[in-house]
Parts: C-alpha cells; structure tokens; sequence
C-alpha cells in the first residue's frame, strides 16, 4: 500500500489508529470520543477496536481531561486528548498555562510530558458563538507548548504521529472545516519535520504564508493572481511554535513581498510575529512592508457574517494587490 | 429503569486491577417527588403538597397550556433547521414539565441563568419565542435584552453561568432584596468544575439561588454514570446544603419543589439544589446522531412517562377541562408554529457592520481604525452593485 486518497479527519483517524496499535502506552481521552466517535467522528471505531481503557470516554470537565492528562504522562503514558471545540479549551487553559508547559523546565529536564491536546479550530461552517475560534496565538505565546496545524490530510497523518511522539506537550489545531476535504495520504513516504513549513505553490513575485484552513484560500488566491499574471508563492507554515522563520525569510528573499494569512485576529497574532522576524531579517530585501490578512479585533460574529468576518479570496488579492503597489 | 448504557455496565479495569461498575441509579424510588404518577394519578406527598395545595383548575389548564404551546414551538424550530432555516436547534422534548414547573414557580423579580435548551423556561418568563431563534439562525449570538424579562442569555459553554447566578445572588442578598436567583445545567454540567465552585460559593455566602439540574440521563453521548457515581442530589449534602430529585416529567412536583427552594433562597436560607430526573426524548441537537450510542427501547420507555399527556389524564379524569379547551389549545398551538415559521423566514440577515458594534461599551481605537477600512475595502466593491448599508 502507497498512497491513499482520504478525507482529513479520517487521516487523523487512522494515524490515532497507527499509534494506537504501536504503543500501548497511548490513550485518546475526550468527551463523546468512545461510543459516538467524537462529534466530527475523528475517533470513530476506536474504542471498539481497542477498548475503553484506551479510548476513554471523559467526564464533562476540560480542565480535568488535561489535568488528569498530566497525571497519566507523569506516569509514562501517552495521552492524546480531544477538546470537542476551539470555544471549550478555556476551562483547561490553567491546566495547559500554569502546569503543562513548564513542569519539565520546573523538574530540571527531568520529567517528560508527551501530552497531545486535540483541538477543531476555526470558522466557516455556520456554528453558533464558540464553535469557530482560532486562539492559536494565545498557545504559541506559551513557552513549553509546541503549536501546530496540518492543512491537509497528508500532512495531518504524518504530523499527528509526529506529534504523539513528541516529548514535548503539543497543541494540535485541526482545521475543522477542512475536515472532509480529501488528499493523498503516504504512509510509507519519509515525512518532512514536525515544525518544517513547505511550500506548496512555487511562485517569484509575492508570498503568501498561511496555516491550517488558509492554505486552500491561499492556494485558490494563487490560482487566481496567476490568470492575471501574477506569480504567488505559497507557504504552509504547518507550525506556529516554532515557526520556521528560515523558510519564510528563503521564500521572501526570493519574492520580495510577503503577505500573512489567518482566521486569528490580526492584532498581536501570528502574522504580526511574522512580521516583526521578517522584517529584521530580510528588510534591505522587501519591497513592500509585510501585510497581514486576518480576524477583526471583535467577538468571531454570529454564522451569517462569517464570511465576512473570514480572510476570502477577495480579501487575500486585495493584500496582494496593496503589496504589489509598493 | 433505562438509562445504563453499556459503557456504564461493564466493568472497568486499571492497571489490571477488576473495579466494580457504577451503581445504577435510580428510578422512581422514595427519594424521587412526585405529585403526579405516569399513569396521571394524583399522590400525596407530604412535605411538598402544600406548595400546590392551592392550585386552580384554571391554573392547572395554564401549566397544560404552557406545555403544549412549548412543545409545539420547539418541533416547529427542529423542523425548520430541517428546512436549512436555522442553523442548528437543540430541543427540549420530554423536558417542557421539569422547565414549565420550575419556570412557572419563579416570580417577576427573580432573576433566571439558562443553559442554552430552556426554551420552556424562557416561555414561562415571557420571553418571546422568536427571540430564541436568532442565535440559532445564526444572526446574532444572544438575541435579547436579559434585563427585560429578568432572562439571561442562553450559555452555550457549560457550567459557566451557574457562577454567574450565584455571584447576581450574591447581590440580591446583599441589597436585602428578596428575590432569587435559579439557575439551569445538565447532569453533564455537573462535572464543571465551574458548577463545582458555584456550589462552594453559594454555601459559603449563603446565597439565595437554587441550582435546577436537569438530569436528561445524556450529555452528548455520554451517560449520567460517566459524571458521577452518586445521584446528583446527593452532592448538595457535601456543600451543607439540601439537594432533592424530583420527577422531572411531573409539572406539579417540578412546580411545588421549585417553589419550596425559591422560598427558602427568599426567607435567607441559602442555596438548594434541585435535581429534575427526566429525560431528553429527541437528539441533543440536530447535529446530533443518538443511534449511536443508546437504544430505542430506552426512549420508548421514558415515552410512557411523558409529562404532558400525564397532565392531561389528569385534567380529563378530574373534569378539570374540557374537548373545547382541548381544541381551542390545538387551533393556538396552529397558529403558534405558524407565527414562529413566519417570523424566522422574515429574519433579515445583521448588516455587515455588525461585526464591530458593541465590542466595547466606551469604543476602542483598534475597532474604529478596522471598522473604517473593512468600509473602505467594501466601498471598492461598490462599483459592482455591492454597495453597503450603513
Ligand atoms: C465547556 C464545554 N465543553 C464542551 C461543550 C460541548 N457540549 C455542548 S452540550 C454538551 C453536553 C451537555 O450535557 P448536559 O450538561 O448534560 O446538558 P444537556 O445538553 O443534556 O441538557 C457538550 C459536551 C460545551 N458546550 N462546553
């Protein structure tokens, strides 16, 4: 077996399967992730196959799943919980803040804490309030915590195994709305580095950075600007801590011109993180000063304004269009 | 008894060591009120029955109404998300007795923190129905003034608001007023520890708010057994203060229980804790798939308890109503569902600025400079017909 096409949550699905099968010492814990299979399904068919001791249907108390998360890594497992949605990771926020990231520092390096937390992120599919949020640059402020967020199934097979073995605590963005899109899945392919951006469009006049949900937009917006002659270049930066300044300042010295996409708030993100490196970095080889494309500093709106509120195709070549005008 | 689900039964291991699985819990057993059985019968109940010792026919027909008109409201929402009207719905079916009886207990100056399922509740409060859908729809995220009714906005992350009662109740008793507070949560909210520290909170300040749990046996897909191994009630007797399960599909118990907690909240006895055993009939939201994880003879079982044809047995057989008011209730409960679907299909989507209005009470730069260029860049499709509204 090469190569499979498959939809997202299914890659993910199968990789939790995958680490499932070669260590006993992982379990999936989260609410609604036994019987029901998590409520975008992601967890489907584990516990049956493997059990409830290791797929482990929570009581209802974020803080709790993490906190006992915690435990159950002090004690040599390998946990990987689910937050049911983005909106919900705040009763655990404490637990991940003031415990998980910086018990190994505490312990002098002498404790690991191999804990995976799960999170659906992200807008566009008509949710009420809660249910859209992208709070990644509130993890990646977080020393201790890594953050990352595949874009396609591919990379979320791969990065989710990579992830649970990591000894570090993860912080794993599923964009939710491209949970059923479909893309190769190569189990026996030599996967790139957890924390490696890529590129994903090669292109010489402006670069466009994104993760997780925008780098379809992304993609598409390339699309676009190439039949008006414009030749994008496009960045899946796959990890937002660390994040691969290296290829993002290869890609800009090539293109002079570097535009940040993502569904956070603009203001103190990660394209404004971006930004700051870039332009220390590379700043005798920019054309125009880095834009950022993203949220507004407001409550994510009510379903019927998302698309409004959401960096679209519109939105990105107007960024564009504004860098190439320098 | 019903509500076990297989999970629950099996036992569980740990480190190769055999735990036994969690009791069953109960059902209609001593400690569950009831004033009314499944069969319609009216029963006495010593402690309680005075709390509706007084109770008209004329009331009694009022509690039947409130039901009905709820139940009605809240299949015509589920079948218009059917119909891609709203954006998701989460019904209350099964529960309208356990949320007209404590709704219809509370008076005008108490103040109510729903969850985001109480429609009954919010009907009782004289909230109006439409109000409920917005959110739903997808149009705003609240969708009405809380002060007006005395109504708080629906919470859609669980356990949160049961502190926020306890913090208004906190206020009540420190203006001297007399009121109380109540607030509303699932079985499953129990393992907050959101609910944990209202509870401390409340006993500690004595505040005068009852916490009306709604064991509905399922928070998503998971059983009451997977959030706690004693009845809930119980766990009020650990704060120091009373807990009491009362059968959630009976109106009149739901009603004197609830008025017996607020009463003590109003003479300055502190919190209570009420535990509704009910049950949620349908999915819990239309995103939902209960096929999943629980069977149908469940369902049917708790079908037979069902609150409103309870009520009405009893109003047939106590002559307390009659085929016309029966019929002039459909032809009411008709033209509701009407109403409701057509205030929804008028519901205009928010104007775009809506995005940035009431971020902040007193503005802030940040909004004003992004509110300017999101009409900036909106202008620039203005040449294309997209011209804005503001
Ligand atoms: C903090 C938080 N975690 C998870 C969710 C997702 N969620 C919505 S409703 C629900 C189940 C709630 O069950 P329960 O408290 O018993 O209330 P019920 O829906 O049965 O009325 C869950 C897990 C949420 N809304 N908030």
């Amino acid at each position: 077996m090469t190569a499979e096409k498959m939809a997202l949550a299914k890659a993910i699905n199968e990789s939790l399967r995958t680490a499932l099968d070669a260590d006993p010492k992982v379990l999936i814990m989260g609410e609604d992730v036994g019987k029901l299979g998590g409520v975008f399904r992601v967890t489907d068919g584990l516990q049956k196959d493997f059990g409830e001791d290791r797929v482990i249907d929570t009581p209802l108390a974020e803080s709790g799943i993490v906190g006992t998360a915690i435990g159950l890594a002090l004690r040599g497992y390998r946990p990987v919980v689910e937050i049911q949605f983005d909106g919900f990771v705040f009763p655990a926020y404490d637990q991940i803040v003031t415990q998980l990231a910086k018990m190994h520092a505490r312990a002098l390096g002498k404790i690991k804490l191999p804990v995976v937390i799960r999170i659906p992120y992200g807008g566009g599919i008509g949710a009420v309030e809660h249910h859209s949020e992208s709070p990644e640059a509130l993890f990646a402020h977080v020393a201790g915590l890594k953050v990352v967020s595949p874009s396609n199934a591919g990379d979320a097979y791969w990065m989710m195994q990579q992830a649970i073995h990591s000894d570090d605590p993860v912080i794993f963005f599923e964009p939710k709305r491209r949970y059923w899109d479909k893309s190769e899945v190569n189990r026996e392919a030599i996967p790139s580095p957890l924390h490696k951006a890529r590129v994903v469009r090669e292109g010489t006049d402006l670069t466009l950075a994104a993760y997780g949900p925008m780098v379809k937009v992304c993609q598409e917006a390339a699309a676009a600007a190439q039949e008006e002659g414009k030749s994008l270049e496009v960045l899946d930066l796959r990890s937002m801590s660390p994040i691969d300044f290296d290829a993002v300042q290869a890609s800009v010295e090539k293109t002079r011109r570097l535009v940040v996409v993502h569904e956070a708030p603009v203001f103190l993100g990660t394209g404004a993180e971006i930004a700051a490196r870039i332009t220390e970095r590379s700043f005798y080889h920019l054309e125009a000063p880095v834009l950022r494309v993203g949220g507004y500093h407001a409550p994510y709106p009510p379903a019927r304004l998302e698309d409004e509120y959401l960096p679209g195709l519109d939105r990105v070549l107007d960024a564009v269009d504004r860098s190439l005008a320098y | 008894m019903t509500v076990e689900s297989t999970a629950a039964r099996k036992p569980r291991r740990s480190a190769g060591t055999k735990r036994t699985a969690a009791k069953k819990s109960p059902g209609a057993r001593p400690d569950l009120v009831q004033l009314l059985t499944p069969e319609g019968k009216r029963v006495k109940n010593g402690e309680y029955d005075a709390y509706v010792a007084d109770i008209t026919p004329e009331e009694l027909r009022g509690l039947y109404r409130d039901m009905v008109l709820t139940r009605r409201f809240d299949a015509e929402a589920t079948s218009l998300q059917r119909q891609g009207e709203l954006g998701l719905w989460a019904s209350l079916l099964g529960q309208e007795a356990a949320q007209i009886g404590s709704g219809r207990a509370t008076r005008e100056d108490d103040y109510v923190f729903p969850t985001y399922r109480e429609h009954g509740v919010a009907w009782c409060r004289g909230v109006d129905p439409a109000n409920l859908l917005g959110m739903f729809r997808g149009v705003n995220n609240g969708g009405w003034d809380p002060n007006s009714n005395n109504f708080h906005l629906y919470t859609i992350v669980i356990g949160s608001q049961t502190l926020h009662a306890t913090g208004y109740a906190m206020g009540v008793a420190k203006d001297g007023a007399d009121s109380a507070v109540i607030a509303y949560f699932g079985d499953g909210a129990s393992s907050q520890g959101d609910v944990a520290e209202s509870f401390t909170f409340s006993a500690v300040y004595n505040a005068p708010v009852v916490f009306f749990c709604q064991n509905n046996q399922w928070a998503i897909s998971e059983p009451t057994e997977r959030q706690t191994r004693v009845p809930l009630y119980q766990r009020a007797q650990g704060y120091g203060f009373p807990g009491v399960r009362v059968d959630g599909n009976d109106v009149l118990a739901c009603l004197a229980v609830t008025k017996w907690a607020l009463e003590r909240a109003r003479r300055g006895e502190g919190p209570t804790l009420v535990e509704a055993y009910t049950y949620r009939m349908g999915a819990h939201t239309t995103s939902d798939d209960p096929t999943k994880y629980r069977a149908d003879e469940e369902r049917e079982a708790w079908e037979a308890k069902d609150p409103i044809q309870r009520l009405r047995t009893y109003l047939e057989a106590s002559n307390h109503a009659d085929e016309g008011f029966f019929a002039e209730l459909e032809a009411e409960s008709e033209a509701l569902g009407k109403r409701v679907r057509e205030v929804v299909r008028a519901m205009p989507d928010p104007d775009r600025f809506a995005i940035f209005e009431n971020a902040y009470a007193d503005g802030h730069a940040l909004v004003d400079e992004e509110r300017a260029q999101f009409a900036a860049y909106q202008a620039s499709f203005a040449d294309e017909g997209e011209g804005i509204q503001r």
